[in-house]
């Protein structure tokens, strides 16, 4: 009966409307559900990238190139949509995705058939792909009004209430959840963080499996990088710097095990949520932002201490209960 | 992983200590840092001046400082990727203190100070706690951070006292710098912790396997907690050689140090996976990221650009060596 209640993913909800009460007490137009929507489209982006390092993390590898590969391939889209304007946001969405897929390729390759420790292929990846930005737009901005009108209002086109920047995420969100529960993809995903010798002898290729997380890590952070050009408007070398840190703390705060093996979709989602409504409440109830950066650090060792408190308890009253049996 | 069948190749005899030599990561390191140094004298006629060498040497001596402890963590089988938060922590506290007429002593405490509390504050989730170290500094890494944005905004302090100026600025003799006096000295410090002494052997074992270093009654977590102590302190003195250079504390001093930390000690050879590593093999890979650099800036490369370079350089060195032996199993086995 327990079970049915995932209790990492509950306390975490709590704790998320415990926050947005008591900003509602004093300023309870932040709960209006417009705001609330306003907050979540805000969320999107880190959303998106948390669900696809949750696949890479389970892996028992880390991602932490997302960012870059996120700005590059938002630098390339920006820069085709002022080379080809006639192109439809279609294609650019393709080109994106794509592209963020083969950057990802790049590291699932290097782990996958040279062994290289991701956390090396990754810290290497990530100032790689972050200079080729520099190289290949000079240093330059690419600004609004060189970019097409069609490119920038994608993300802001509401449909059925909501920005289609919101809808991607909702999107990902369900396609996930599909793939992580039902798709044999999925499924060898938690096998091969959860115990790689035994997913050997199941017949699962551990290094392919590691490849893909990264492909799918890598196709998220590219569609990340269209939105987030086009609803900023603006691409340079420097956007979104240090956000990779913040996809892993939304990770490791949904109960995500670095360890690998353990996590699940809802937490995910309620992680990078919560660092979104902390993020949204700071300048409501008058804090600085300069406060921000201590306090996700600081949810990120509250939120491992506590996941791994857990973790231990739940091992001890298996052996009890089977004690009584 | 893979599920290639092993086959044992019993020699006859060991190699010589000579062969062994040859054929050692740190040689071809050297061979690659005479290479880069004779292709820069020749790149730019501005290279081989003993002044602009000296110069050169501050793209890496404070990095170094923290590599060497950072070796000694990762051949332990654990990372810190605070140290260029503990830097601005540091370097933040010893600016507030300069606000209440802090002398050059007092500022040297309270760097070291604070670095070895920030290091303490791992050591206890990663050893007390039992967290996996990258998850405790990833999270450290912004706290620190967060505290002095905390402090700083987007505001700088400065005013240092004129003394300080010498750790970060001073000459020993000619174009010798202090730094670079500190850099030799931790070196052979670290070097005799790590190859001439019984913790030196406890953090090979501990990298190598815990559960049997537990077993042959090795304090594991106690070696840990000291390494993470090391780190700190060493992050504590970067951040007042740093400091002192700048003249001047931003809360975005040092961003982005830890990663070209941890390239510098992979670079030198040092497993990530633990086990593995010396500390002349850093101190080379100091010298080759330190003249690549250089060299890079003489030919007006753009920092940024030379940021390819070094993330090249990482992927680079670890997976030609796979690459040569993938190939020669390939042609024994054909």
């Amino acid at each position: 009966m327990l079970r049915l209640i995932p209790l990492r993913e509950t306390i975490l909800f709590g704790a998320i409307c415990l926050l947005l009460t008591l900003v509602a007490t004093r300023f309870p137009g932040f709960v209006a559900p417009s705001n609330l929507a306003r907050v979540f489209n805000d969320t999107a982006p880190l959303i998106i990238l948390a669900l696809g390092q949750m696949v890479v993390i389970l892996t028992r590898c880390i991602d932490l190139s997302v960012a870059a590969n996120l700005a590059l391939t938002g630098m390339v889209v920006a820069m085709i949509n002022v080379a080809l304007p006639d192109l439809p946001v279609a294609a650019i969405l393709v080109i994106a995705v794509v592209l963020g897929a083969a950057l990802g390729a790049i590291n699932g390759i290097l782990v996958w058939k040279l062994s290289i420790p991701p956390i090396v292929v990754t810290l290497g990846t990530m100032t790689i792909f972050r200079g080729s930005i520099f190289l290949i737009s000079d240093g330059t901005w690419v600004n609004s009004h060189e970019m097409t009108d069609a490119f920038t209002a994608f993300p802001r086109a509401v449909a059925l209430g909501l920005p289609m920047l919101s809808w991607a995420a909702i999107l990902t969100v369900i396609v996930f959840a599909v793939m992580m529960a039902r798709t044999p993809l999925g499924r060898s995903i938690f096998a091969v963080g959860g115990n790689p010798h035994a997913a050997v002898y199941t017949g699962i290729n551990v290094g392919k499996t590691q490849f893909l997380a990264f492909v799918i890590s890598g196709a998220l952070a590219g569609l990340a990088g269209y939105l987030w050009v086009a609803r900023y408007a603006v691409a340079y070398v420097d956007i979104a710097t240090g956000f990779e840190l913040e996809v892993v703390a939304a990770c490791v705060i949904g109960g995500i095990s670095i360890a690998g093996g353990v996590g699940s979709v809802a937490g995910a989602v309620l992680g990078a949520i919560f660092l979104g409504v902390v993020k949204n409440a700071l300048p409501v109830v008058d804090i600085s932002p300069f406060w921000q950066l201590a306090i996700s650090g600081s949810a990120i060792l509250i939120a491992v201490s506590f996941n791994a408190r857990a973790g231990r308890k739940k091992g001890r009253i298996i052996l009890k209960s089977a004690g009584v049996r | 992983m893979m599920s290639e069948p092993v086959i044992r190749h019993i020699p006859d005899r060991l190699n010589s200590r000579a062969h062994r030599t040859v054929r050692s990561w740190e040689t071809l390191l050297l061979a690659v840092a005479v290479a880069i140094f004779v292709v820069n004298s020749f790149a730019s006629p501005y290279f081989l001046n003993a002044w602009n060498l000296s110069d050169a040497t501050f793209n890496f001596t404070e990095k170094a400082m923290i590599a060497f402890a950072m070796a000694l963590l990762i051949i332990a089988g654990e990372i810190d990727l605070s140290v260029a938060s503990i830097i601005a922590l540091a370097s933040t506290a010893m600016g507030l203190a300069v606000q209440y007429g802090a002398g050059t002593p007092e500022l040297v405490v309270i760097g070291l100070g604070v670095g070895l509390l920030c290091g303490a504050f791992n050591a206890v989730f990663v050893t007390v706690l039992g967290l996996p170290s990258i998850v405790v500094t990833i999270g450290t890494m912004s706290l620190f951070r967060g505290i002095s944005y905390i402090i700083l905004g987007d505001g700088a302090f400065n005013g240092y006292p004129p003394g300080f100026a010498w750790f970060g600025q001073g000459y020993i003799y000619w174009v010798f710098t202090v730094e670079m006096l500190f850099f030799v000295i931790i070196a052979v410090t670290f070097g005799v912790i790590l190859h001439k002494t019984n913790f030196g052997r406890a953090v090979y074992a501990i990298g190598n396997n815990p559960t049997a270093a537990l077993f042959s009654g090795l304090r594991v977590q106690r070696v840990k907690f000291i390494l993470f102590l090391m780190t700190g302190l060493m992050s504590g003195f970067a951040a007042i050689c740093l400091t002192s250079r700048l003249g001047s504390t931003r809360p975005s001093i040092a961003m982005g140090m830890e990663l070209e930390v941890v390239t510098m000690v992979v670079l030198g050879g040092v497993s990530i996976l633990g086990g593995s590593g010396s500390i002349p093999g850093v101190v080379i890979a100091a010298f080759v990221m330190g003249l690549v650099t250089f060299g890079l800036g003489l030919l007006n490369v753009p920092g940024i650009v030379m940021s390819i370079f070094i993330g090249a350089l990482l992927i680079g060195v670890i997976a030609l060596p796979r690459l040569v032996s993938m190939a020669a199993h390939r042609r024994r086995h054909g």
